[in-house]
């Protein structure tokens, strides 16, 4: 039983350039849903989906609620609080006993790196990581993806700068590995405290002030900068951060053309982003969020395969 | 109206430039405009002649850690007489450590010192800001502010960054700015409680010692974290062979790691505390003639990149205590050059021209300052000295505050006649 | 098949042609300037992808490549003609019909199909029929169009020579 993406989505780095435009391409149909007066396709009707949210998460919850719910699939919220000590047990548990209940699909995300790959080699039913840990967060990187190609109608030699704490960012990772794969030329621009010091080693070009990146990028996706940073010693405030590395105005305005604006959310308005950007005629970062919900419908659509063993009794199926 | 200078007759030693005879300078407008053999004739009756025969004439110097105790011990030295007494000694410039009171840690205080300097109108007074906030090595300051406001390095100088964590995050955070993060290299607990070095004097003093790990740990700690952040980590005021060893392995690596000496460690030994004099108290404190043998070879094959002061005033009061209770550092803007002159140029270790590379040329350029060469069009910030005059060190003639010199009553070689900073004499000799 | 029906729709009025993914579209589009030729008006032409409402999802493997969808008008109260290459089973038409009921409710549908080639598993039938085949068990009828495959034809594959 294995779909063009295999069993699992558990990040943007096992998956090649086809597969992934497989995804976006598989989104397009899903974006005209969404504009239906009726949001609903039978196409997933009776199968069962757990979104397994260890960490607290509203955007990301709600966005593959919807996917699910819009493709008629019967979807479960389970929030658990993950302890650090017991960590491992508690997650295995959980998912023999969701198994146990006959699922179909688990919806991920935790504060663990590894947390999806863990689960996924534990369980029958189809894993899809929403964020694991700073490891990956996939759909995020597709949907940024798809933002991308819709604006500039292709991904290959586009060049795209991911700006802030790359360090902490699993909403990084996955755009860097999906970007390189699509072609495009990928840079970083942060505080080195921030960026992982092996980053000169992953194929990114790396900016150490703003100004040059905005110079030489077509679109910037610029990550939230948590407050920990700070209280963990990287950064010395966010103060700082926003004068030496927010992406402003008038910053845009030296550069003198169009930059793509791009924000995974929440934003802190004024830290790394200020308003009258994340406001501004490039910010495409409500088209991302719609985006979103197109892309997750397309991931739990090809994940969810069918048998083949199956078509051969149903004997024609699909035929006219 | 065009302010003429002429410099002639000296001996041009200027190792930017690769000059090294006799000729004349001449300043306009406090820039230079021209270095050579041949330029009376092109200088105008109105100008300013200044005879230079017999005296070397060399970039200005740069001092690149300093303690000018001002905010909060304007009674053992202030940003002015600091830069006064800068002058005195041949600095066109010094960097101000942050070890002040408040700590010099925002751009507020920062851009204090830098007015201060101005109005000083001594030496230029470039300030260095904390590492951390407080210099209490919990939280980082803000570099940028920081460099906004005027500040060329950060430092907790003072105190080591105790920390592996904040020294890997200041490295790579400074790299935004493109700083340097300069280290007092001392290891907290190994040196905790010494007075002076760890050997067999000490032992039979009764003094808790330092021992030489205690640097070496924290510079080869420094230089292994230089190498993986990119970073550029100087580190201060070095006083082991092993300390040497480390930074040449470093630099063999190509790592960025740059080094000062002070001119303290290369001319005197711990033979120097004996009788307890406080004078002779600093930390790092003063070792054994092997370390003084080792770092001064190092300044000749270039291990060692600058020599600077680490000027530290006391108060006389202060001094006089007993030896473990009394506080750490000796004054040194006005005798570095005789010093080094001394102990360095005279024995034949290096020569003059060395000697300047180490303290204008090469400062300038690994503190990214302006100065450091008397190329045309630059700054006329410029120091003519007698390299073989002898004179006595009388601490109660310092321009500094400070009197707590180990140098007190000896007879040294140079003197500095005239210290220009943009073609302003700020010093000149008397007697 | 575009004269029967603007007949069966007793003109042009409220009439909308839908041709279902893929060939159904290019059909319609054909409908639609013929319609344009001899009526003089242009009948709005929508698109219709069924895979998503397809009865056999769970059964057919790996995910079908889904195409897009183009309903661009509230269709309450109109006439929908959806056109198709062949009518076989009857499985798309009923999809089809599930997929305009989540848009709205017209006033009729009927059903315009190139080849009818008979096999009905569900009771749909359809209203315009270009040409009726009959075809052996385990044969095919592959429709071609210009647009999509260099050239207009119906070909016939018997059992033997089928893939």
């Amino acid at each position: 039983m294995t779909g063009p993406l295999g069993k699992d989505l558990l990040g943007l780095e096992p998956l090649t350039g086809d597969q992934i435009s497989l995804i976006l391409d598989t989104a397009e149909p899903f974006k005209e849903i969404s504009e239906r007066a009726i949001k609903k396709v039978p196409t997933l009707r009776g199968a069962t989906i757990v979104n397994l949210f260890f960490e607290a998460s509203t955007r990301t919850r709600v966005s593959f609620e919807f996917a699910e719910k819009r493709l008629s699939a019967d979807a479960v919220n389970v929030g658990a609080s993950g302890s650090s000590v017991t960590k491992g047990e508690t997650l295995v548990d959980t998912a023999r006993n969701l198994e146990a209940m006959r699922i179909d699909m688990v919806v991920i995300r935790h504060g663990a790196s590894g947390a999806a790959q863990f689960l996924a080699d534990r369980i029958e039913s189809t894993v899809i990581n929403a964020g694991d840990g700073t490891h990956e967060h996939p759909t995020q990187g597709l949907l940024d993806l798809l933002t991308l190609r819709d604006h500039f109608k292709k991904l290959d030699g586009l060049k795209v700068c991911i700006c802030g704490d790359v360090l902490h960012s699993r909403v990084a990772r996955s755009n860097i590995w999906g970007l390189s794969k699509m072609g495009a030329q990928v840079a970083v621009c942060g505080p080195r405290s921030l960026l992982p010091n092996a980053i000169d080693e992953m194929g990114v070009t790396v900016f150490d002030h703003i100004e040059d990146a905005l110079e030489w990028a077509d679109a910037i996706n610029i990550l939230r900068l948590q407050l920990e940073r700070m209280t963990a010693g990287y950064i010395p405030s966010l103060r700082e951060y926003n004068r030496v590395f927010g992406v402003s105005r008038e910053r845009l305005e030296r550069v003198g053309r169009d930059i793509l604006i791009l924000h995974p959310g929440p934003m802190n308005r004024g830290v790394e982003i200020d308003s009258d950007v994340a406001d501004g005629p490039f910010s495409v970062i409500l088209n991302q969020v719609t985006n979103g919900v197109a892309v997750r419908m397309a991931v739990l659509y090809l994940l969810s395969g069918g048998r083949p063993e199956l078509a051969e009794a149903a004997k024609g199926g699909g035929a006219r | 109206m065009s302010r003429a200078l002429f410099l002639h007759g000296g001996r041009v030693v200027d190792p930017s430039q690769g000059i090294n005879e006799v000729a004349g300078v001449l300043v306009e407008d406090g820039r230079i405009v021209a270095v050579g053999p041949r330029l009376g004739d092109g200088v105008g009756a109105d100008a300013e002649r200044i005879d230079c025969t017999g005296l070397v004439v060399a970039p200005g110097f740069i001092d690149v850690h300093c303690h000018l105790r001002e905010p909060g011990r304007e009674d053992v030295e202030t940003i002015a007489t600091g830069a006064r007494a800068a002058a005195a000694g041949g600095f066109t410039a010094v960097c101000a450590m942050p070890n002040t009171d408040p700590v010099t840690d925002n751009q507020a205080a920062v851009g204090f010192i830098v007015r201060q300097g101005q109005r000083a109108r001594a030496a230029r007074v470039y300030p260095i800001g904390a590492v951390s906030l407080g210099q209490k090595g919990l939280a980082l300051a803000e570099f940028g502010e920081m460099v906004g406001a005027g500040a060329v390095a950060v430092s907790d100088d003072g105190k080591p960054v105790a920390s592996a964590h904040m020294m890997r995050t200041a490295l790579e955070y400074a790299r935004t700015f493109g700083i340097p993060v300069a280290d007092h290299c001392e290891e907290p607990t190994l040196a905790a409680g010494g007075a002076m070095n760890e050997g067999l004097m000490s032992a039979k003093m009764g003094l808790k010692g330092i021992p030489s790990e205690a640097e070496e740990i924290m510079a080869i700690r420094d230089i292994l974290l230089a190498r993986r952040t990119g970073g550029h980590v100087h580190l201060c005021h070095m006083s082991t062979r092993g300390s040497v060893d480390l930074i040449r392995w470093g630099k063999e690596r190509g790592i960025n790691v740059t080094a000062e000496v002070c001119p303290h460690h290369i001319s005197l030994t711990e033979a120097a505390v004996e009788g307890y004099d406080t004078n002779a108290k600093m930390n790092p404190p003063l070792r054994t003639a092997d370390d003084v043998e080792a770092l001064q070879q190092a300044v000749r094959d270039g291990v060692i990149d600058v020599i600077a002061t680490d000027h530290a005033p006391h108060h006389y009061d202060e001094k006089e205590r007993e030896f473990a209770d009394a506080p750490n550092g000796i004054v040194g803007l006005e005798t570095a050059l005789s010093v080094n002159i001394t102990w360095l140029v005279k024995p034949g270790i290096i020569d003059v021209v060395t000697l300047i590379d180490k303290m204008s040329v090469a400062p300038a350029r690994i503190f990214h300052l302006p100065g450091g060469t008397l190329r045309t069009g630059s700054a006329a910030d410029i120091t003519v000295f007698d390299p073989a005059a002898e004179w006595t060190v009388h601490p109660a003639h310092f321009k500094s505050k400070g009197r707590n010199s180990p140098y007190a009553g000896m007879t040294l070689a140079g003197r500095v006649h005239y210290t220009l900073v943009e073609g302003q004499v700020i010093h000149r000799a008397t007697g | 098949m575009a004269d029967e029906i603007v007949e069966l729709n007793n003109g042009t009025d409220d009439l909308l042609i839908v041709g279902i993914q893929r060939r159904g579209v290019q059909l319609a589009a054909r409908i639609v300037s013929l319609i344009g030729e001899r009526e003089k008006v242009t009948v709005p032409q929508g698109a219709l992808d069924i895979t998503l409402y397809r009865d056999d999802l769970q059964t057919v493997g790996p995910r079908p490549v889904v195409g897009p969808t183009n309903i661009p008008w509230d269709i309450d109260g109109k006439r929908i003609v959806i056109v198709d290459d062949v009518l076989y089973t009857g499985r798309t038409v009923r999809a089809a019909l599930d997929e305009l009921a989540d848009f709205g409710r017209p006033q009729r549908i009927g059903l315009a199909v190139l080849i009818d080639r008979g096999g009905r598993e569900l009771p749909i039938r359809a209203d315009i029929v270009g040409r009726t085949l009959t075809v052996p068990p385990g044969g095919r009828i592959d429709v071609m169009i210009a647009e999509l495959d260099g050239r207009d034809a119906v070909v016939q594959v018997l059992p033997e020579q089928g893939a």
